[in-house]
């Protein structure tokens, strides 16, 4: 399979890359590691008819402490996310979800940024970061805005960001000891999950992210308020499908899914330290 | 678009199309065969090669951007006709059945044991999960990576 013909520009900086995708216009994409694109592309599911490889901003891969949340670059690829020392220890839930992205190739080459602009509720990392109340930045040509994770996912692959926006940076706060789990339920090794749950708890808060349960990235947020009334991690987990809208597909039927997003969902209370 | 990439120590320039997989590159413009295509969907792992020393399936990367970089082939590996470490630790344990998988399989298990060189055999079985074996010959390709990462203590 191979992509449709389209016209490749190699970007030097965010600016000329802004600058490129607003010239070509809406037909134009930006092309990180190229995970989630080039294999659309190969089904012509999507065809752009410019790529801006944004691949070479080496001054986008980065991982910085920023007093009360970690600064990520949008570059910084997987395996850079799940090696980093400083998530590791401030914010081991998204360094661990990120070690489950696919395989360790894919992780070679696929960004935390370019997982989050594509949008797609099936993977690990938009879930991941909307639980743990991440702020993404993007900037565009008349300059930088900040979006909050939970207004950024707005249907099926669609996101707030602009047609001439670029992520920069995500912004994840640290978690400062809470507890966390990541469960992720698949047949296959490096598939995608069938349903997944990212889940902390402590400091007073808690936030549950699900993977696979509906259009979007889902915040279960009914879960965090029941906790914060001082329900027991499986009277909590009773209420994990409130906000999500699951589909059913070749792998799991609705009832199959809300089932697993019940379990999943105690069972990541429960290992972050909910009683 | 003209390129230049680094295959096994060589340098090639060409003109390709910005849509040419790398994976094609390397085996129709360049004549390496022994990088194969699988699934072509980025799941089968029979495509790895080596960007700048660490595993990539090939056929998810396009050929402009290896621009520059540095590739590693499993033509690559053998250095004055001895075999690679890992090349000899698949042959001695029976790490290969068809062979299909099997070049993918030993780029991806260098790239393994150079980010984890004493890795348990969960281990090496989660890091070999991008790379599928169609003959269901995993135990040996376990006992290979094994093998070859004892032999470098």
């Amino acid at each position: 399979m191979i992509p449709a013909a389209f016209d490749y520009k190699r970007a030097e900086s965010a600016a000329e890359a802004i600058a490129l995708v607003g010239e070509y216009g809406e037909d134009a994409k930006f092309l990180a590691g190229g995970h989630s694109l080039l294999p659309l592309m190969k089904l012509r599911l999507a065809a752009p008819s410019v790529l801006v490889d944004i691949g070479r901003l080496s001054d986008l891969s980065y991982i910085r402490d920023a007093g009360d949340h970690i600064a990520i670059g949008a570059l910084t690829r997987h395996m850079d996310v799940e090696t980093s020392a400083m998530l590791k220890e401030h914010v081991p839930l998204l360094a661990h979800a990120a070690g489950h992205v696919g395989d360790p190739q894919v992780r070679h080459r696929g960004t935390i940024g370019g997982s989050i602009a594509h949008a797609d509720s099936a993977s690990d990392l938009p879930a991941t970061t909307l639980a743990l109340g991440a702020t993404y930045v993007v900037q565009g040509a008349s300059g930088t805005r900040e979006i909050a994770a939970g207004d950024f996912y707005k249907g099926f692959l669609e996101s707030d960001l602009g047609a001439d926006e670029m992520l920069t940076e995500i912004r994840v706060p640290k978690m400062n000891g809470a507890g966390w789990s990541f469960q992720k339920f698949n047949r296959r090794a490096q598939d995608w999950a069938i349903v997944g749950v990212a889940a902390w708890s402590g400091n007073g808060g808690s936030g549950v992210g699900l993977v696979n349960m509906g259009s979007t990235p889902i915040l279960a947020s009914s879960v965090s308020a029941a906790l914060a009334s001082g329900a027991s991690a499986a009277d909590a987990a009773a209420q994990a499908v409130a906000e999500a809208e699951p589909q059913a597909d070749l792998n799991a039927s609705v009832e199959y899914r809300t089932h697993l997003a019940k379990v999943l969902v105690r069972r990541a209370l429960e290992e972050s330290g909910v009683a | 678009m003209q390129i230049t990439v680094t295959v096994n120590g060589t340098a090639h320039t060409n003109d390709v199309e910005p849509r040419t997989l790398l994976v094609h590159h390397v085996r129709e413009a360049l004549g390496l065969t022994g990088t194969n295509v699988g699934c072509d969907t980025s799941s089968c792992g029979a495509c790895s090669l080596h960007l700048n020393g660490e595993a990539v399936k090939s056929c998810t990367v396009l050929a402009v951007q290896a621009d520059g970089q540095d590739i590693t082939t499993i033509e690559g590996l053998a250095q004055d006709g001895v075999m690679h470490p890992m090349q000899t630790a698949f042959m001695e344990n029976h790490g290969l059945q068809c062979g299909y998988c099997t070049p993918g399989m030993v780029m991806a298990s260098i790239s393994l044991l150079k980010e984890n060189p004493n890795p348990t055999e969960e281990e090496v079985r989660i890091g070999l999960e991008g790379n599928l074996c169609r003959c269901t010959g995993y135990h040996n390709i376990v006992k290979s990576v094994l093998a070859c990462a004892s032999a470098s203590k």
